[in-house]
C-alpha cells in the first residue's frame, strides 16, 4: 500500500469536486498519510473467509406500496435555490457531457 | 434564575400535569436561562422564542380544556442542528448551509410536535457531526459549562452543554461514533445511542448512514427513557428503521434492581490511554453494581482494537457520498470562482472549498480515497469485514453478560485548541464508543463522578445487545441512584454557577 | 464547426471487419410513483411540480423502494429468460452532475435483480438471432437539463442550463446484453430488431409505456470492430441519444463505417461516448472515458437487501401475459393474413395499432388496408414510422364507418385524413368543416343527372339503346359537377332510373 501523496490528493479533490490550493494539497497529503498509516492495519485482520457486513441490523424486503404521496409546489421546491428561472434551477454552463 | 430550570423533565411533567406551573412559565424560564448564559456557553445556534412560547401556550389551553395530553407535553427541548426543522434554520454547523430553511420536518421533530414539546432552538455541533469537541463548528465552539475554557465534547457538544447548563431539560443529539455519549461523559449528563434503526433517521442530515442514530440527551436516566419512547419507533420513510416498538424503556428505568444481572467489563476498553481519574470512577461504579447484587465478569473483544481503523474507513467513505449533495445547485451556499471559465463544475468546486471546513474536507478526501478504484478491497471492503468481527465479538460477549460496561471516553474535557492540530489524537476520544455504532448495538453514558486530578466529569458507558435498549435503562437507573446517593445529590449540583447573579446552589 | 468523420462504405467495412455489438437499454417503468419516493411518476407536467424532498436530494432524506417497480423488474427479467437473484442489494454510483440531485445514483452494481438470460430476436426475413442478456437491474432516472444561450440547444456553447427534477427518481430498468457476435452485415438490422423486441416485451408486460419519443425506452449502442478470425474484441465506442428505432439502425451502421475508416487507415479507435445526430446521420465525439469515471460503487446503506422469495417469483411468472411471439402467431391466425402480409405488418410496426383498430370496430381487412396502405404511404413521404404519423385507431374506424355509410367515398376520405392530420378535428368534424360529405340529397343529384344527360344526349341514347356501360361517362359528368362529392353508385342508379333502363 503506497503512501498517499500530493498528486493522489489532487486527484481525489477533483473527484470530490473541492477546489484546493497547492498549500492545502500539501497539508492534506501530510495529514492523510498519518491517518491512512494508522488505519491500514484493518486489512491485516480482514481475511478472505470473513464476510463483509454492510448493514448492522439484518432487515430484508422493506418495500413501499406504489401509491402517490406528498409533493412540493414548485415554489417550495425552489425555495432554497441559489438561482432559478422559469420554475427551474439555474446553473452556469456545464462543461462535460453527461455520463 | 428560576428553580424550574433545575428540575428534570419528569419533575416538570409532573408539575405541569398537576397544574402547579404552566408550560409558558416553564418555557420562559428556560428562554431566560438561555439569554443569561448562552453568550458564554454558546450551546445554541438559533433560539426559537416565538414558536416555543406559542406551542407552550397552546399546550396550556388544551390542558385547560381537559384534553388528554402526552406525558411530556409542555416540557421544552433543544434539537441538534443536524436535524431538520420547519420554521428554524438548519445549518449542520456548516457555512455551506448557513441560512437554509428546510421545507420539511424530520420524523422525530414531527413526534416532538405531536407530543406538544416546545422546541427551544437548535444546538451547536461539529460541522456535519464530524468531530469530538464541537471546535469544528463553522460558527464558533461551544464551551463546557464545567469550565468555559474546555470543550463540551462532540459532535453534539451543544446539546450536552445546553442540558448541563440548565438551558434545556432535554435535547436531541445524533451519534455516529459517540457524538451523544462522549459529550455526555465530559459534561456530566446522560446520553443514549439507541439500537441502529430504533429511531428514525429521516431528517437527520446523514454523516455515515450505516452508523448514525438520533438519541436522547438529558440529566437523568429516566428522562432519557421518557424521551426515547417519544422519538423511537418504526418509520415508513426510513427503510432501515426497526418495526419493534420503543416501549418498556421507562418501565425498565423504574425497575430499581440489578439483582443477578451479569455486567461484562470489556478488557480492550480501558487501561493504557485512559486517564487515571476516569478509570478510578469507573471502578467505583463496578463496586456499586456488585454491591447491588450484579455479577461482574470480564470479557474480551479483541477485534475492538481494530474498531477505530474500521470506523475511520467506513465513516468517511459514507460521508464522502452523503456530502456530495452540497454543491450549490439546489440549496445552500453557492460561490462563484473568482476567475476562469464559469462552469457548474468550477462553481461546485469553489462552493465546496468555501463551504466546508478543514475536518469535513479531510474526511471527504479520505472517504473518496477509501472507495476509489483499486483501494476498495483494502480499505472500505476490509473495514466492513472488521465490522463482522466486531459483531461476532459482541455476540460472544453477550453470551457471557447481559450488559457490557466501560468508561465512555478515555479522558475528561480537554482545553479548547489542545487537540486541533492533531486529528489522530482527536479521533482517539471515540475509541470506546465506536464499537457500538459499528455493530448497531445500543449504548448509554451516565456520569460516573468527577476525576480527582481535574475535578471534571467522567462517564461510564453501558452497552446492550441489539433491541435490548431496556437493559441500559434498567442498569443505568440503578447505578445513577447509587452514585447520586454517594454524592449527596446530582453531579451537576457540583458544577460552577454560570450566571453572575447566582449564589452557589445547594442540593 | 462540426467536422465530418471519415467513413468507409458499409460493404467495404464488412469485407474487412467483423462487428461486435452491445446494448444498454434503459426502460422507464410506468409505476404511479417514483422508484424511491412517493412523488408522482408523470410525464410532461410543469417543471419541479412532481418532486418532494427525496427527489431534490435535500439534506436528511432517505429512499424507500417501490414494490411495484421491483415486481416490474422481476417480470422483465423473467420475460428475458433471466435468473432472478436470490438476494440482491442496491449500490451507490457516485458522480457529480446537476441532473443528479444527490450527486450519486442509487442503482445496482454487482448484484442485479436479474441476470444470464436471452432473447430470440426475429429479423424481417424470419431469421432468428439469439441475443444473450447479461443482466437487468433497477436504478433511478435523473432530472432533465435544458441548455440555454447557445446556438444549437446542445451543451456546447450554452451559457447556462435549467434543471427540472420531475423526472429525477423515476424507476428505470437497465438491460445489458453480453457482447453480440456473428451478426456480420446484419448488425444494423439486428440492432433495430433487438430494441424493437425489448420495446414490444415491456409494452406487452404493461410495465412501461415504451414510447421512445418520450424517452420511455432509451438505447445506448456499443460498437467495435475486429479483423475476421480474431478473438479479442476491438476498442468500442458507445453512442447515446439514439431516440428511435430507425436511429438505432442508422447509428450502428454509421459507427461501423466510421470505425472501419479509422482502423483501415491504421489509426486506433478512441474509447469514448459519442452523440448521435439523426439530422446529419452522424456521431460526434463526447467525452473520452477517463479516470474521472471512477464511480466508487458501494452497497447502498440506506436500503436493505431484496430477497425475492421463489414463491413470489413464481407467482409473478404465472402473471406474465402471453409472450409477443405467441401473441403474433395467434393474431395472424385470427386476422387471416398470409405470412407475408403479417410480416409486413410487424415490420411496419403497426401490429398493435391494427389490433386496436379491430377492437374499435373495424374488420381485419379494413385495418390492414388503411395502416399498410394510405397511412404507410404518407409515413414514407414524411420520413417517419407509420405509428408516428399521428393517426389513431379510432380515426381509422371512423373513416371506415363514414365510407361504408356512404357519407364519404375513398377519395374524399383522403382529404378528410389531410384535415385530421392538420389538426382540424375528428373525421366527422373535418367532413363538416370542409364540406366533404358526399351529396346524398336526391333532389340535388337528380338535377345534376338531368344536366349531365342534357349535356351528352348521344350517350344518353346509347344507354337507352342498351349500352349500359356508357353510363360511366354520365357518372363522370355528374362527379365533375359535384366535385367528386357524389356517391357514384347512387348516381348510376339515378341515371338508369331517369332513362328507364334496367342496370
Amino acid at each position: 500500500m503506497a503512501a498517499i501523496n500530493r498528486d493522489d490528493v489532487a486527484h481525489l479533490a477533483r473527484l470530490a469536486h473541492i477546489e484546493m490550493s497547492d498549500q492545502e494539497l500539501d497539508r492534506m497529503a501530510g495529514e492523510l498519510a498519518v491517518i491512512v498509516d494508522s488505519i491500514k492495519s484493518v486489512s491485516e485482520v480482514a481475511s478472505a473467509d470473513v464476510p463483509a457486513t454492510s448493514h448492522p441490523i439484518p432487515l430484508n424486503n422493506v418495500l413501499r406500496e406504489d401509491v402517490v404521496g406528498h409533493v412540493f409546489t414548485a415554489e417550495q421546491a425552489l425555495s432554497g435555490a441559489p438561482d432559478a428561472e422559469d420554475g427551474r434551477f439555474r446553473v452556469p454552463a456545464i462543461l462535460e457531457e453527461e455520463s | 434564575m428560576s428553580e424550574l430550570i433545575k428540575h428534570s423533565a419528569a419533575q416538570l411533567a409532573d408539575k405541569l400535569a398537576g397544574g402547579e406551573v404552566s408550560a409558558v412559565e416553564v418555557t420562559q424560564a428556560h428562554l431566560d436561562r438561555i439569554a443569561a448564559v448562552d453568550t458564554d456557553v454558546h450551546a445554541f445556534l438559533h433560539v426559537n422564542t416565538d414558536e416555543a412560547l406559542a406551542v407552550a401556550a397552546d399546550v396550556d389551553s388544551r390542558r385547560a380544556r381537559g384534553e388528554q395530553l402526552h406525558r411530556l407535553a409542555g416540557v421544552p427541548i433543544a434539537v441538534k442542528d443536524l436535524i431538520v426543522t420547519i420554521g428554524q434554520p438548519t445549518t449542520a454547523g456548516s457555512k455551506i448551509l448557513e441560512g437554509w430553511h428546510s421545507p420539511y420536518d424530520a420524523t422525530v421533530v414531527k413526534k416532538l410536535r405531536a407530543a406538544g414539546m416546545p422546541i427551544l432552538g437548535k444546538t451547536n455541533l461539529d460541522e456535519f457531526a464530524m468531530g469530538s469537541s464541537t471546535e469544528h463548528s463553522a460558527f464558533g465552539p461551544t464551551r463546557n459549562p464545567w469550565d468555559l475554557d474546555r470543550i463540551p465534547g462532540g459532535s453534539g457538544g451543544g446539546s450536552a452543554a445546553a442540558v448541563a447548563a440548565f438551558e434545556a431539560p432535554l435535547a436531541l443529539g445524533t451519534d455516529t461514533g459517540g457524538s451523544i455519549r462522549q459529550p455526555g461523559a465530559v459534561t456530566g449528563t446522560v446520553g443514549v445511542k439507541p439500537t441502529y434503526g430504533g429511531v428514525s433517521r429521516y431528517g437527520a442530515i446523514a454523516l455515515a448512514s450505516s452508523l448514525d442514530q438520533i438519541g436522547p440527551v438529558s440529566r437523568t436516566v429516566l428522562d432519557s427513557a421518557l424521551l426515547h419512547e417519544v422519538i423511537g419507533g418504526h418509520d415508513p420513510f426510513d427503510s432501515t428503521s426497526l418495526t419493534d416498538p420503543s416501549t418498556g424503556l421507562v418501565e425498565a428505568a423504574l425497575t430499581g434492581n440489578v439483582q443477578g444481572m451479569r455486567i461484562g467489563v470489556v478488557k480492550e476498553l480501558g487501561g493504557e490511554g485512559y486517564q487515571a481519574g476516569v478509570e478510578a470512577r469507573f471502578h467505583e461504579s463496578l463496586e456499586l453494581l456488585r454491591a447491588a447484587g450484579a455479577e461482574i465478569v470480564e470479557v474480551s473483544c479483541p477485534s475492538f482494537n481494530y474498531a477505530l481503523g474500521a470506523y475511520y474507513l467506513i465513516m468517511p467513505s459514507e460521508a464522502s457520498s452523503n456530502l456530495a449533495k452540497f454543491d450549490g445547485v439546489r440549496y445552500g451556499l453557492r460561490v462563484l470562482p473568482e476567475d476562469g471559465p464559469m462552469t457548474i463544475e468550477r462553481v461546485m468546486g469553489a462552493t465546496r472549498a468555501a463551504g466546508f471546513g478543514d475536518e469535513a474536507k479531510r474526511r471527504i478526501i479520505l472517504g473518496t480515497y477509501a472507495l476509489s478504484a483499486g483501494y476498495y478491497d483494502a480499505y472500505y471492503g476490509s473495514a466492513q469485514k472488521v465490522r463482522t468481527l466486531i459483531q461476532r465479538d459482541f455476540d460472544a460477549a453477550f453470551a457471557q453478560a447481559d450488559v457490557l460496561i466501560s468508561p465512555t471516553a478515555p479522558t475528561t474535557a480537554f482545553r479548547l485548541g489542545e487537540k486541533l492540530d492533531d486529528p489522530l489524537a482527536m479521533y482517539l476520544n471515540d475509541v470506546a464508543t465506536i464499537p457500538a455504532n459499528l455493530a448497531g448495538v445500543p449504548g448509554l453514558s451516565l456520569p460516573s463522578g468527577l476525576a480527582d486530578e481535574d475535578g471534571l466529569p467522567a462517564g461510564v458507558q453501558l452497552l446492550a445487545p441489539a433491541r435490548q435498549d431496556a437493559r441500559l435503562y434498567r442498569v443505568g437507573a440503578v447505578l445513577e441512584a447509587m452514585l447520586e446517593e454517594s454524592w449527596g445529590g446530582p453531579i451537576l449540583a457540583k458544577a460552577p454557577a454560570l450566571e453572575r447573579v447566582d449564589t452557589v446552589e445547594g442540593k | 464547426m462540426m467536422s465530418m468523420d471519415a467513413t468507409l462504405s458499409f460493404d467495404e467495412a464488412m469485407e474487412k471487419f467483423d462487428p461486435v455489438l452491445g446494448f444498454e437499454v434503459h426502460v422507464e417503468l410506468n409505476t404511479k410513483s417514483k422508484m424511491f419516493s412517493s412523488a408522482p411518476n408523470v410525464f410532461g407536467d410543469e417543471p419541479n411540480t412532481n418532486v418532494n424532498e427525496v427527489d431534490l436530494g435535500l439534506p436528511g432524506v432517505l429512499p424507500v423502494v417501490n414494490k411495484t417497480a421491483v415486481e416490474s423488474s422481476i417480470k422483465i427479467g423473467l420475460a428475458l429468460n433471466c435468473k432472478i437473484a436470490e438476494t440482491c442489494r442496491f449500490a451507490r454510483k457516485n458522480y457529480f452532475y446537476p441532473d443528479t440531485p444527490k450527486n450519486f445514483q442509487t442503482s445496482q452494481y454487482d448484484e442485479p435483480i436479474a441476470y444470464d438470460g436471452y432473447l430470440d430476436v426475429e429479423l424481417e426475413d424470419g431469421t432468428v438471432f439469439r441475443v444473450e442478456i447479461e443482466r437487468a437491474h433497477m436504478e433511478e432516472d435523473a432530472g432533465k437539463l435544458t441548455h440555454m444561450g447557445g446556438a444549437t440547444g446542445r451543451i456546447q456553447g450554452a451559457d447556462f442550463s435549467l434543471v427540472d427534477y420531475n423526472r429525477a427518481g423515476v424507476p428505470l430498468v437497465e438491460i445489458v446484453t453480453k457482447p453480440i457476435e456473428g451478426a456480420g452485415a446484419r448488425a444494423p438490422e439486428l440492432a433495430k430488431a433487438y430494441v424493437a423486441a425489448i420495446r414490444e416485451i415491456v409494452k406487452n408486460l404493461g410495465v412501461s409505456d415504451a414510447r421512445m419519443e418520450r424517452g420511455n425506452v432509451r438505447c445506448d449502442a456499443n460498437v467495435s470492430l475486429r479483423p475476421y478470425g480474431q478473438e479479442k474484441f476491438g476498442t468500442r465506442s458507445e453512442t447515446k441519444n439514439v431516440n428511435s428505432l430507425r436511429a438505432v439502425e442508422h447509428a450502428v451502421r454509421h459507427e461501423i463505417q466510421r470505425h472501419a475508416a479509422v482502423l483501415a487507415s491504421g489509426e486506433s479507435i478512441v474509447q469514448e461516448t459519442r452523440h448521435w445526430h439523426e439530422d446529419t446521420r452522424t456521431t460526434t465525439a463526447g467525452r473520452p472515458k477517463s479516470d474521472a469515471d471512477d464511480y466508487r460503487y458501494f452497497p447502498e446503506p440506506d436500503l436493505v437487501p431484496l430477497v425475492p422469495s421463489r414463491d413470489w417469483v413464481e407467482s409473478l411468472r404465472s402473471q406474465l401475459p402471453e409472450p409477443p411471439s405467441e401473441r403474433r402467431k395467434r393474431l395472424k391466425e385470427a386476422w387471416g393474413y398470409t405470412d407475408l402480409e403479417f410480416r409486413d405488418v410487424v415490420n411496419a410496426g403497426v401490429m398493435d395499432e391494427i389490433e386496436e383498430t379491430i377492437a374499435a370496430g373495424a374488420s381485419a381487412a379494413v385495418a390492414r388496408k388503411w395502416w399498410m396502405g394510405e397511412i404507410a404511404r404518407r409515413a414514407k413521404l414524411a420520413d417517419v414510422d407509420p405509428v408516428d404519423l399521428g393517426v389513431s385507431p379510432a380515426t381509422v374506424v371512423e373513416l371506415d364507418r363514414l365510407i361504408s355509410s356512404g357519407k364519404i367515398n375513398d377519395k374524399l376520405a383522403r382529404e378528410v385524413l389531410d384535415g385530421v392530420l392538420a389538426g382540424e378535428g375528428t373525421p366527422a368534424e373535418v367532413v363538416d368543416k370542409r364540406g366533404l360529405a358526399v351529396v346524398s340529397d336526391d333532389g340535388a343529384l337528380q338535377a345534376a343527372v338531368d344536366a349531365a344527360l342534357a349535356a351528352q344526349p348521344d350517350v344518353a341514347e346509347k344507354i337507352r339503346g342498351g349500352k349500359v356501360q356508357a353510363v360511366g361517362a354520365i357518372v363522370g359528368g355528374v362527379m365533375k359537377v359535384t366535385k367528386g362529392q357524389a356517391d357514384a353508385a347512387r348516381v348510376r342508379e339515378l341515371i338508369l332510373q331517369t332513362l328507364g333502363v334496367e342496370g
